[in-house]
């Protein structure tokens, strides 16, 4: 246990050091705040609106940013190691490879979770200062769980960067399938399950299962179930009539989204040849 | 004396590629052995056996009496010491960071990293970053990090790569006192007129296959290879004797002429020498390794080839 902190330490004060943790807290602040701003625009309003647009707003930027933010800091983890020749004298320490693995998982993890939390945080703030009727409790409550749910989607997709970095034999690689799956996830997913929605004519009840093949989905169930007022803008989601799926199932199920790819890698980390 | 590493008849198979075959090994305590050979040889592979990152194909292992790759290795592994070849650390961390992340991981006292610093020369560098440290210093903080916990046994792959001529001594000067303190050794090389002075024992390796094993004395008498005698002096006025046992290879200036001479005639040759008038000085050069490992690596090389 005692291995697997020093290597989580070590990784979240690299983190601190080349500035992730800043410029990850930074982009999602400013981004947040001005989503929260502008997200009106197109009807023609400036400001605040309403919490529940605001949330719909949000979640639909930590779809997209959470997962590729995810990738990018985590996707090197191994390979990287491998390169630079430090695997190599890593795997000669008392330390095994499970214990280096989840090192970084860990690591990596608080990394992610300490940035979002201030980013979305500051622009929780920014809203709670910017927007006069707010219902506080509503906001802080809506913020939370949007900051949980961010945490845990992005620890989904550090578990794919790490299932990528023990799989390939090159940094280009790496950041290459890194990227595909980012696309898959979140742009050619929903467009597929459209298709598949318009292509069925009949019957379709299985059609809301399909939503749990994606953790991205998953995540927007979770954020906008407390939301009625928000469906007309949730889009694919909407699909998932209310009530469907608990918020806690969708919850375990993104765990289980955690759990399953950084399984396979630390079990194909273990097995590949040094 | 304790056997520190025992090969028996270890053989190591990648698919079709046999990449160590039936090596049969004793490495004592306190000893400095060198693993000498091309690439591929097998020197790399018989480091990962020995440090348990991979297992034989065949035959035994065992590294402090146990074998590395089973469930003692991490008890064997806080006693070892290792310096990869082309090892590139943190760039974004000092080397004093650095090293105290390792001695973490090898759970030993960070108290005496500022000693292990100052130990291998980077004292002043300790707080600068990696990034900026040149070849040497990233090979002394390499040697700095194979040293915490006082291991009693050190592995250096290719550890004087890149190092200038005043680096390698002084990397060889920390070797040596190692070796005194009753540490074992183990290292490869291709810069072989470097290593030959601080060596108890060569492996030269060839195709997998050892080719020769001993001390600098077994090895030239194992290869019997002519030494060379260089004797100065005015040969205008005595021509070498017809009936030398030795063949004149050079003659230099008129002052010196060098001899090739079989080692079982050196001493007939020297007093034929010492009583020829004229001569002022004489030279006498052993085969050196270089020498000794292009003929042990000649023998294999035709069969290795095939």
């Amino acid at each position: 246990m005692n291995a697997v902190l020093s290597v989580a330490r070590k990784e979240f004060r690299d983190g601190l050091r080349n500035r992730w943790v800043l410029a990850i807290a930074l982009v999602l602040a400013i981004l947040a705040v001005g989503i929260a701003y502008f997200g009106a625009a197109a009807s023609g309003e400036l400001g605040f609106t309403s919490l529940a647009t605001t949330v719909v707003s949000l979640s639909t930027l930590a779809v997209f940013l959470i997962p590729l933010i995810a990738l990018l800091l985590a996707y090197d983890a191994i390979v990287g190691e491998q390169e630079a020749g430090t695997l190599l004298l890593l795997l000669t320490y008392p330390l095994s490879r499970s214990q280096l693995l989840l090192g970084k998982f860990f690591g990596h993890g608080l990394i992610l979770a300490v940035a979002t939390a201030l980013g979305f945080g500051i622009a929780g703030i920014a809203i709670a200062l910017g927007a006069p009727g707010v219902d506080l409790l509503a906001l802080a409550g809506s913020i939370g769980l949007l900051i949980v749910s961010s945490v845990l989607l992005g620890w989904v997709f550090i578990a794919f960067a790490y299932l990528i970095s023990v799989w390939v034999t090159e940094k280009a690689q790496a950041a290459g399938l890194a990227l595909i799956v980012w696309f898959l996830f979140v742009l050619v997913f929903d467009l597929a399950l459209l298709a598949l929605l318009v292509s069925v004519e009949r019957g379709g009840d299985w059609l809301p299962w399909l939503l749990l093949l994606n953790p991205t989905e998953c995540f927007r169930l979770i954020n906008l179930a407390g939301f009625e007022a928000a469906r007309s803008y949730t889009g694919l989601t909407s699909i998932a009539e209310g009530g469907t799926f608990r918020p806690a199932v969708v919850t375990a199920i993104l765990v289980a989204w955690i759990l399953v790819p950084l399984g396979l890698a630390l079990l194909r980390f273990r097995r590949r040849a040094a | 004396m304790n056997d520190i590493i025992t090969f028996n008849g270890v053989t190591k198979r990648h698919g079709d590629v046999t990449s160590l075959a039936d090596l049969h090994l004793e490495v004592q305590e306190g000893e400095v052995l060198a693993l000498l050979g091309h690439n591929g040889a097998g020197k790399t592979t018989a480091m990962k056996l020995i440090l348990g990152l991979i297992a034989p194909s065949e035959g035994e292992l065992r590294v402090f009496g146990a074998a590395p790759h089973g469930a003692e290795a991490d008890r064997l592994r806080r006693r070892l010491g290792f310096l990869p070849e082309n090892v590139g650390f943190y760039e974004q961390l000092s080397g004093r960071e650095v090293l105290d992340y390792f001695a973490r991981l090898k759970r030993v006292d960070r108290h005496r990293i500022d000693d292990r610093l100052e130990q291998v020369g980077l004292g002043e560098a300790s707080r600068r970053r990696v990034k900026t440290y040149s070849k040497g210093m990233r090979q002394r903080l390499g040697l700095a990090q194979a040293l915490l916990g006082d291991p009693r046994l050190l592995l250096l792959d290719e550890p004087t790569t890149g190092l200038d001529p005043a680096a390698t001594r002084d990397f060889y000067a920390t070797v040596r006192a190692l070796r005194d303190q009753g540490c074992t050794v183990l290292l490869s090389s291709h810069v072989l007129p470097g290593v030959e002075p601080y060596i108890d024992r060569a492996l030269i390796l060839g195709g997998g296959k050892r080719l020769a094993l001993g001390s600098l004395d077994e090895l030239r008498r194992q290869a019997e290879l002519p030494l060379t005698i260089r004797a100065k002096g005015d040969w205008s006025i005595t021509p070498p004797p017809a009936d030398l046992p030795a063949h004149e290879t050079q003659r230099l200036n008129g002052h010196a002429c060098e001899f090739r001479v079989h080692p079982a005639n050196k001493m007939r040759v020297l007093r034929c020498l010492t009583t020829t008038p004229g001569i002022e000085d004489i030279e006498l050069l052993p085969p050196s390794l270089e020498n000794l490992y292009t003929h042990f690596s000649a023998t294999e090389s035709p069969r290795g080839q095939s």
